[in-house]
């Protein structure tokens, strides 16, 4: 990781390729180096961000006046900095009486800023949580005393995960774990607090600024969704081609013990929808064994999509799974425990992330989690699914194989498809796709959970999510649509976009049969269509072409009235769409 | 380690710090002289300093500097 000096050196970059996002940073200290620290790491993640700072301490006053220049500044996203070191300071100056009520005072502050900030701007917060301060008063019996600052402070911290776990809008940044990593002392210097105002080091800026933008990333659709692994000595201690089943390294004591631990990670990525191959130099039969018969192992062959052994160049093999998964290189997280096959890799594919590994595999995990590789901005019943999904993908793709004509592959998978308007079930999943999908998305504007609560309720937008399911399986909810009354002519597809598991399905076809159909039934004459280009959507810039859109200016439109379906071979799941 | 090559040294942290390439300091040098040199530049001098030379400075310290030549007296009188 860089440190502050390097950080700030990357302000004198060019900025003008990357993603532009106005940040507005509230702090109640001195918040000059965090702001330098953001922007200069905003830049390695690809991002602008062009911040405006509050004056020292005014965040209530830039948040309950309406003519403020927070508000003025209109940003997309508010960093909020409340410091554990201000709310000793308040409770330092409390009657000693006043003590129990701290959390729930502080508590009721943050929502009437929050709410405040909702009624005035569709922004999202990100809010610091508190690093502990053991002012000593009571010792380890602070615990036991519900008015102590220990007792408040913690208190605080939990209630304001149940409030996160409740407003979409609402995230912690959480900076109390960074200091759990850093130590009191990495997190605070007094020397910097005294001179400056400033209550965070020097050195844990950048580990502050990498937490926030980890968060900002992932907002905007870039956080890793694949883990690919090595086997011998990755996954196990020892060569399981050598060493054979009953030497290789894997539970029990001692080293072995390191490995099931790492297993038992990748296993809760696997659950949490982290799609999981492995890239092996190894005969594939011998590599799949331990899965298969290690008495010890907790990854089972089926929680593995992709699983790739062979005596091939491991760029090579990735390049395939890369092919097979659809998702982006700058998506995926390679381990390997030789650094020859890391720098390899990292040469040969330098969009994929390739963490060094410590030498000893007792310090992998500790390592590991100290980068935050697995940030998300989602989380929804799909995601356990995700890697059945993609072996279930497998199989169609052999089916494919037996057919010469792609109709009659088509035709043979028996496709169904459930249209609905968004809902309080459907929400999660389509909030997630809109900010996961980045090559079959039109014009890729991100939706958060409240975002889509508020389509679904309003009367000039007609939202539909469509499911796709077949003989094999069911790929769940892939695709959602949004249509933006315009006038009463014309509808305008705001939002168009698809999981790519399911290209060559012929669902275009059918999505564009449904909302022509629905726009017909509703006095609609015009469907009009955009297309926005970014660094990952080439492959839709014909897709309003190919549906036979009209192109004008910058638009495409199309005719209800003259409109024929098209043919697909996808049958509507519900006898009606429910409106 | 001696006077000037405590100063050459301190010279070289300054123009990392402030990133000032060809920025040279003398023993009177003050924070007036040089633009760059502004009290939240100070500090991370302060800090950068410090780890230099692997020292510690009091608050009290920081605050009493009037100009490089009074750094310089901090500095070696923590090195020996």
């Amino acid at each position: 990781m860089k440190v502050f000096s390097e950080l700030k050196k990357n302000l004198k970059n060019d900025f003008s390729n990357l993603k532009p996002i106005k940040v507005a940073l509230l702090g109640d200290t001195a918040t000059q180096l965090l702001k330098l620290s953001l922007r200069g790491m905003g830049f390695d993640y690809g991002f602008d961000l062009q911040i405006w700072e509050a004056d020292f301490n005014q965040i209530e006053r830039q948040v309950f006046d309406p003519t403020s220049e927070l508000y003025e500044f209109n940003p997309e996203l508010i960093v909020v900095f409340q410091s554990s070191h201000k709310l000793l300071e308040k409770y330092n100056k409390l009657h000693p009486q006043d003590y129990y009520n701290l959390a729930e005072n502080r508590l009721k502050l943050i929502d009437n800023l929050y709410l405040e900030i909702k009624t005035k701007l569709n922004t999202k917060i990100i809010y610091y949580n508190y690093p502990e301060i053991n002012d000593s008063i009571f010792g380890n019996y602070a615990n036991k005393v519900e008015q102590s600052f220990v007792f408040q402070l913690r208190k605080l911290n939990y209630e304001l995960m149940v409030y996160a776990a409740r407003y979409p809008n609402f995230n912690i940044c959480d900076i109390s774990s960074i200091q759990n990593q850093a130590g009191k002392s990495g997190m605070f210097q007094t020397s910097v607090y005294i001179n400056t105002e400033m209550v965070l080091s020097i050195d844990v800026l950048p580990l502050i600024a990498a937490g926030t933008v980890d968060i900002i990333a992932s907002m905007y659709g870039k956080f890793n969704k694949c883990l690919i692994l090595d086997l011998d000595n990755t996954m196990w201690g020892g060569i399981i081609g050598d060493d054979g089943l009953e030497n290789i390294q894997l539970g029990g004591l001692g080293i072995g013990k390191a490995f099931t631990e790492f297993q038992y990670w990748i296993k809760k990525l696997k659950n949490r929808g982290i799609i999981i191959a492995v890239c092996s130099k190894n005969t594939e039969s011998v590599a799949k064994e331990p899965f298969e018969k290690h008495p010890d192992t907790v990854l089972l062959l089926d929680d593995i999509a992709v699983f790739i052994a062979n005596w091939e160049n491991k760029a090579d093999n990735i390049r395939q799974i890369q092919s097979i998964l659809n998702i982006g290189f700058d998506s995926m997280v390679f381990l390997d425990d030789n650094p020859f096959e890391r720098n390899m890799v990292r040469e040969n594919i330098p969009s994929i992330t390739v963490p060094e590994l410590p030498v000893d595999p007792a310090n992998y995990l500790e390592y590991l989690y100290t980068l935050n590789l697995f940030e998300t901005a989602s989380f929804s019943d799909e995601d356990s699914e995700r890697t059945k999904q993609y072996q279930t993908e497998a199989k169609r793709a052999t089916l494919q194989t037996s057919y010469t004509n792609e109709d009659d592959f088509l035709k043979s998978l028996s496709m169904l498809s459930l249209v609905e308007p968004f809902n309080k079930f459907n929400t999660p999943r389509v909030a997630q796709l809109s900010q996961r999908s980045n090559q079959f998305n039109l014009r890729t504007v991100r939706y958060s959970d409240a975002d889509i609560e508020l389509l679904s309720l309003s009367n000039d937008y007609y939202t539909f999510a469509f499911t796709l399911e077949d003989k094999f399986g069911d790929n769940g909810l892939i695709c959602a649509v949004i249509l933006h009354k315009e006038n009463n002519e014309v509808l305008f597809i705001d939002t168009w976009f698809m999981s790519c598991r399911v290209l060559k399905r012929g669902m275009e076809n059918f999505v564009l049969n449904t909302i022509v159909s629905y726009a017909r039934e509703n006095g609609f004459k015009i469907l009009k269509g955009e297309y926005i280009p970014t660094a990952k959507n080439d492959m839709v810039k014909d897709h309003y072409r190919n549906l036979n859109f009209q192109e004008k200016g910058n638009f495409f439109v199309l005719a209800t009235d003259i409109y024929e379906a098209k043919k697909s071979y996808i049958t509507l799941k519900n006898y009606e769409i429910k409106y | 380690m001696n006077r000037s090559e405590l100063l050459k040294e301190l010279n070289e942290i300054f123009v990392d710090v402030l990133d000032t390439d060809g920025l040279v300091i003398n023993e009177q040098t003050t924070a007036k002289d040089v633009d760059e040199w502004d009290s939240l530049n100070h500090i991370q001098l302060v800090v950068a300093i410090e780890k230099h030379f692997k020292i510690r400075f009091t608050s009290q310290e920081i605050q009493n500097w009037n100009n490089v030549g009074e750094m310089l007296n901090s500095i070696s009188a923590k090195l020996n």
